[in-house]
């Protein structure tokens, strides 16, 4: 049953991609080749959809690859199925950080955590304006928001409704 | 303690309004949790972003079930997790059958050229700012200028710096400094 074979399949993925949403991506391409559920083309096409719309790339990827599939249902069971294993074993690690909080050498792990924490946001950033500030429009917008943001501290919706109108402006 | 309506009513916010993937995920979790609701400290943040690397799944829904957890156990997670998820399920199921339009669309195509650069600017943003506010002794400064630079240089793995952390603050907690901190 094509259901069944959805979940079991978005499962094993939600199961194995470690490193988020973008991880997901070449397993996603296996599925195309192992089962022509959807082309490489309507992979491309996802991605593309999945970025400007809300949500993480990684679930979108999965509720439209299952919607390819299986329709509607399709959609729900692939990204039931993607997201239930981490579910399961955040639970457990949930319970674990909580118990042991106060506990001296989970304390030092966590002093030492913390800034490794920020340098991979910042990477993250880092690598997103490499992928996709490649014209000297977007990378002065990109700067003229980052000062703003350390001048009015305003809710990240602000920003991203200002670069939405700024990029249909000046025909980004 | 938040109610579960007041989580789902947050998460499903963040899950609505996040353009441009996990990392503004990320940006809106600490704006609305930290910042304005104040249900959760920057240092809690910080340690729940670096188990969602190492954990499988996507790394801003990791973050959110750890969130609702910590908020109000099990219920919270599920409620937190199902809200965060919810909208992008939603539009997606609406717009699967507007598919060609929305790519071949040149002024949707310029809005979102545009929110990538903010993209950039708000993830930026958020980690110089819990690096000021966090960060605060040379020891931890010092652990984070040396994973950025790994990462910099080596392009080593999210899961190799949360480890890289792990022993960094293993050791860094032995050497002695000058007045006893809080950390």
């Amino acid at each position: 049953m094509i259901y069944w074979q959805l979940f079991y399949e978005f499962l094993t993925i939600g199961l194995v991609a470690i490193g988020g949403g973008l991880v997901t991506i070449p397993f996603l391409a296996d599925l195309s080749e192992k089962f022509g559920w959807f082309s490489l083309d309507e992979l491309t096409d996802i991605i593309a959809i999945s970025e400007i719309t809300p949500g993480t790339i990684g679930i979108n990827v999965a509720t439209f690859a299952g919607f390819k599939t299986g329709g509607i249902i399709g959609g729900i069971i692939a990204t039931l199925g993607l997201a239930l294993p981490a579910f399961i074993i955040l639970l457990f690690f949930s319970n674990f950080i909580l118990r042991y909080k106060s506990n001296p050498t989970f304390q030092s792990i966590l002093f030492g955590i913390r800034p490794a924490a920020i340098a991979l946001i910042l990477y993250a950033g880092l690598v997103i304006a490499k992928l996709s500030l490649t014209e000297w429009k977007t990378q002065l917008l990109s700067l003229i928001l980052l000062i703003l943001s350390f001048i009015i501290k305003k809710s990240p919706i602000f920003y991203i409704a200002i670069s939405a109108i700024a990029g249909i402006i000046f025909e980004m | 303690m938040p109610s579960l309506a007041e989580i789902f009513a947050v998460f499903f916010k963040i899950g609505m309004f996040t353009f441009g993937g996990g990392g503004v995920m990320i940006a809106w979790i600490q704006d609305e949790l930290v910042r304005k609701k104040k249900w959760l400290k920057d240092e809690d943040f910080l340690y729940f972003y670096a188990i969602a690397q190492c954990t499988p799944g996507i790394i801003a829904i990791n973050v959110a079930t750890m969130v609702g957890y910590t908020l109000r156990k099990k219920a919270g997670a599920i409620v937190s997790t199902i809200a965060v998820i919810l909208p992008s399920i939603m539009v997606i199921l609406l717009i699967a059958s507007l598919l060609p339009d929305i790519t071949t669309n040149v002024t949707i195509m310029h809005a979102f050229n545009g929110i990538r650069a903010s993209v950039v600017a708000i993830i930026t943003n958020v980690a110089v700012n819990m690096l000021i506010n966090n960060v605060k002794d040379w020891r931890g400064r010092s652990i984070f200028a040396l994973a950025f630079l790994l990462l910099i240089i080596f392009a080593i793995s999210p899961v190799t710096t949360v480890i890289f952390g792990c022993a960094a603050g293993i050791s860094a907690q032995k050497i002695p400094v000058g007045k006893k901190e809080k950390i």
